[in-house]
């Protein structure tokens, strides 16, 4: 199947505005699930509110826009009540970890076998340039007119401590990272998060003076390195790509079939 | 028939309510009458005064609370000093003798009946208090048959532990003997 | 004793009226006093291979349970006020996006944590109102246990048979008290079931296009039709749009699905209406006190009479008119400020005969205190 099977191109040009990082997010996600070869009526995309979010929209699968935040609650009744389709839910920074933070967490916790895409552009652009979870401090935003005081979470971090199962990290300046990666994130069992750092020339790059897309890149590229790198020994400050985590431990559709045994068994 | 309006009371964890729900499932299941069992719930699941209503007839229950018991049993001071103002006049008041030291406020057939003592003695398990204490009721009551009572017995616990319950009910049954009704 | 008679809280028979409906997905949070709807939810669904999920807080949980709507389960969660409260997101949700499914609020005292194991009413506008922007809703409820099973069975009817979420609107004297329920034979109340399209694989399948009918048939996320499903305005399609013709178009369509087939929703049991020169109108488990009053009455010859409403939505105003057009006065009891008093006023001829008695301090409102207010209205010599 061509790439562009996977698209609903009535829809194009999309949203999302020149230079926007979300585009090789969709491009990526697209060659994954092409490589996989996953028939599209197997796949159900969940997404929340946001510039991300409209992902959903662009794809030509089983595709559930919801409420900003919520996207994993939704998807984790999608997946417990037909365990065998593949629930792929990409979400903003702010979607994923500000309002939707409890979700997240409790979804890794649990290992349901959805994989969440994390686009993180450190803002909310949908609305117009505010400072969200992952803007760090010092940022300026909208609503961060006198610099920001919030400290940033880190999404890998986060996602070990609560329990997900496979994690990974890249960004858009790395395009075919962001295939293995989803394909990876995909093909395994439980609950997988992929960060993948992306720009926001709009809002992030030009209120922080960062400059345009292209500087964005190059600032992607210049301030990550692989895990375990040279370059990360040398200079600490380094942002680390690759794959942290991969285990396997039981899958919660799984574990409730045997909950579902247990209860006929002592029926 | 007349229309039974009960309150079991005493301390949470002393199996009041249970009883309760025993005495109305056995009524409904087991003896083809109309009851309705309600409790008073506080945050609290251990200690407290707590409080569970029965009614049983044989026609049409609508209101499902009990305002004026005609039967009304105290398992403790604090529930006896709480409880014993909102019997009916002339209504059955059953108190352990143990836990509770009656006064003559009040106005009803007071029966203080030792089924603390009794359980610990002839059985030596608290855990039955509450069933020794069905037993006295039905003894004085006679509204439903010890037999629905183990009926109901019989779905909700254990094999194991229907012998106990049974010789509890009996204990409770043959304390009211020779007791004026 | 046969199998099928029960005694069992409101609670439980709300859980047995879903089940006998077809329900196999759950999903809640636990919650006073409607935590024993949960509970049974877990013991019984995992025998007959169905889903039983406690998600991280009421919000969650209606998602939940819309997700798996789509796959073409019947759904159900239950509540009380905080939860609910923190659900009239998604519940918009279910109402923009046309997901049947069924959300129970065993209701206690409010605002706020209020009075969390004692008796209220106080959410019926809430349950009207509480999400934003216009829209239809349909609200159920019960005064007896028979009664909670059969509009348990009757919640889900109307959920697929308009495609929306429906609200059973209990409170938590019927959710905790004990009493007997008969569980019907298979068959004995008829089931509504989803409606599948009959769009073949590759023909063009509109998820949002009524038919003539007025009904939506749904494609399970799964099968053959890919589309999509949004809380913003859409189109036929499920694509969002701001067109304003398709902004009005279904904005209007959410709200007549519900409002133009009021007379079919509606659900109200009448005792000895037809000489009655007082009435009563009342629901939940303060129709059980104004029952007793009534039939106390009735026995001693006075002409008393009682509406128990059971869909407080939409209201069923035609038949409260009709019922009270002779009557020389009409109270509502209830426990809240006066929630179903302003809809009985608002549809009778003549609302200056319209009286309110109730009860707000947690405790169930008596047939003493009933009498009470009919004899300061009697007073007034109406």
């Amino acid at each position: 199947m061509a790439v562009k099977d996977f698209l609903r191109e009535r829809f194009f040009p999309h949203l999302w505005c020149p230079g926007c990082g979300h585009g090789t997010v969709l491009n990526g996600l697209v060659r994954a699930i092409e490589e996989l070869g996953i028939r599209k009526s197997d796949i159900v995309m969940v997404s929340g509110i946001g510039c991300s979010s409209r992902i959903s929209g662009y794809l030509d699968f089983h595709t559930l826009h919801t409420i900003h935040g919520r996207a994993l609650a939704f998807a984790t009744g999608v997946k417990m009540s037909r365990p065998k389709l593949n629930l792929i839910v990409p979400m903003g920074d702010g979607d994923a970890l500000a309002i939707g933070g409890n979700h997240f967490i409790h979804a890794c916790r649990r290992n349901i076998d959805i994989t969440a895409i994390v686009m993180n552009n450190r803002i909310y652009g949908m609305t117009g340039g505010q400072y969200s979870p992952l803007s760090g401090y010092g940022a300026a935003a909208t609503t961060a007119p006198y610099s920001n005081i919030d400290h940033t979470f880190d999404v890998v971090e986060l996602s070990k401590a609560a329990g997900a199962t496979f994690v990974a990290r890249t960004t858009s300046y790395h395009p075919k990272e962001i295939t293995k990666y989803i394909k990876k994130a995909i093909q395994h069992k439980g609950f997988s998060v992929v960060e993948i750092m992306s720009q926001c020339p709009t809002y992030f790059g030009r209120k922080n003076k960062i400059g345009g897309a292209v500087e964005m890149l190059e600032y992607m590229k210049d301030q990550t390195t692989p895990i375990d790198s040279k370059a990360k020994a040398e200079n600490p400050d380094l942002i680390e790509r690759g794959i942290f985590v991969e285990k396997e431990l039981p899958e919660y559709c799984e574990e409730y079939e045997k909950v579902i045994e247990r209860a006929k068994g002592g029926a | 028939m007349e229309r039974y309006r009960i309150v079991f009371s005493g301390s949470g964890g002393q199996g009041v309510i249970t009883s309760a729900i025993i005495l109305a499932e056995a009524a409904v299941l087991h003896e083809n009458l109309t009851a309705v069992q309600s409790q008073v719930y506080g945050a609290e699941a251990r200690g407290g005064s707590t409080r569970s209503d029965v009614i049983i007839s044989d026609s049409e229950i609508y209101f499902p609370k009990v305002t004026q018991p005609n039967v009304l049993v105290c398992l403790t001071q604090e529930a006896y000093n709480k409880f014993s103002g909102i019997i009916r006049p002339g209504g059955l008041l059953i108190t352990d003798a143990k836990y509770v030291e009656i006064t003559k406020k009040v106005d009803a057939r007071q029966r203080e009946i030792p089924m603390y003592e009794a359980v610990m003695e002839k059985i030596g398990k608290p855990i039955v208090f509450n069933i020794c204490m069905l037993g006295v009721f039905i003894g004085m009551t006679e509204l439903v048959k010890p037999e629905s009572v183990m009926s109901v017995l019989e779905r909700r616990i254990p094999k194991g532990f229907l012998e106990l319950n049974r010789h509890a009910l009996q204990l409770g049954m043959d304390l009211t003997e020779g007791v004026r009704r | 004793m046969t199998e099928n008679i029960k005694f069992v809280q409101g609670n439980e028979a709300c859980v047995e009226g879903a089940l006998y409906a077809g329900l196999d997905f759950f999903a809640g949070y636990p919650i006073t006093p409607s935590t024993e709807v949960a509970e049974q939810m877990s013991v019984q669904l995992p025998k007959i291979g169905g889903s039983f999920l406690q998600m991280e807080d009421e919000i969650a949980s209606l998602c939940a349970i819309i997700g798996a709507s789509l796959t073409g389960h019947k759904v159900m969660t239950a509540t009380s006020g905080p939860g609910f409260s923190l659900m009239q997101e998604a519940l918009g949700y279910a109402v923009m996006a046309e997901i049947p499914c069924v959300i129970v609020n065993v209701q206690r005292g409010g605002p706020s944590t209020g009075n969390p194991t004692h008796v209220a009413q106080g959410d019926v506008n809430q349950a009207r109102w509480g999400t934003h922007g216009d829209h239809a809703i349909v609200a159920l409820t019960a005064s007896n246990h028979q009664d909670v099973f059969a509009v348990t069975v009757e919640a889900f009817n109307i959920a697929e048979t308009y495609r929306t979420p429906v609200i059973l609107l209990f409170d938590e004297v019927i959710g905790h008290m004990r009493e007997r329920l008969v569980i019907p034979e298979p068959g004995e109340i008829p089931l509504v079931e989803r409606l599948r399209t009959s769009v073949k694989e590759g023909v063009d399948y509109h998820p949002y296009l009524p038919r003539e009918d007025g009904r939506l048939p749904m494609s399970d996320f799964g099968s053959v039709h890919r589309y999509n499903v949004t809380g913003l305005y859409h189109d036929m399609w499920g694509f969002p749009s701001d067109n304003p013709k398709i902004v009005h178009g279904l904005s209007r369509h959410l709200m007549d699905k519900i409002e133009n087939n009021a007379h079919q929703i509606a659900m109200v049991k009448e005792y000895y209406l037809e000489d009655a020169e007082q009435i009563l109108i009342s629901y939940g488990a303060s129709a059980r006190s104004a029952l007793h009053v009534v039939v106390s009455r009735r026995n001693r010859g006075e002409q008393l009479g009682l509406l128990e409403l059971q869909t407080l939505w939409p209201f069923p105003a035609e038949i409260v008119r009709d019922r009270c057009r002779n009557a020389r006065s009409v109270t509502v009891v209830e426990m809240n400020k006066g929630q179903i008093l302003e809809q009985v006023k608002h549809a009778v001829e003549a609302p200056e005969r319209v009286f309110l008695a109730n009860r707000v301090d947690g405790v169930l409102i008596n047939p003493t205190d009933i009498r009470n207010f009919l004899r300061v209205i009697q007073g007034r010599g109406i």
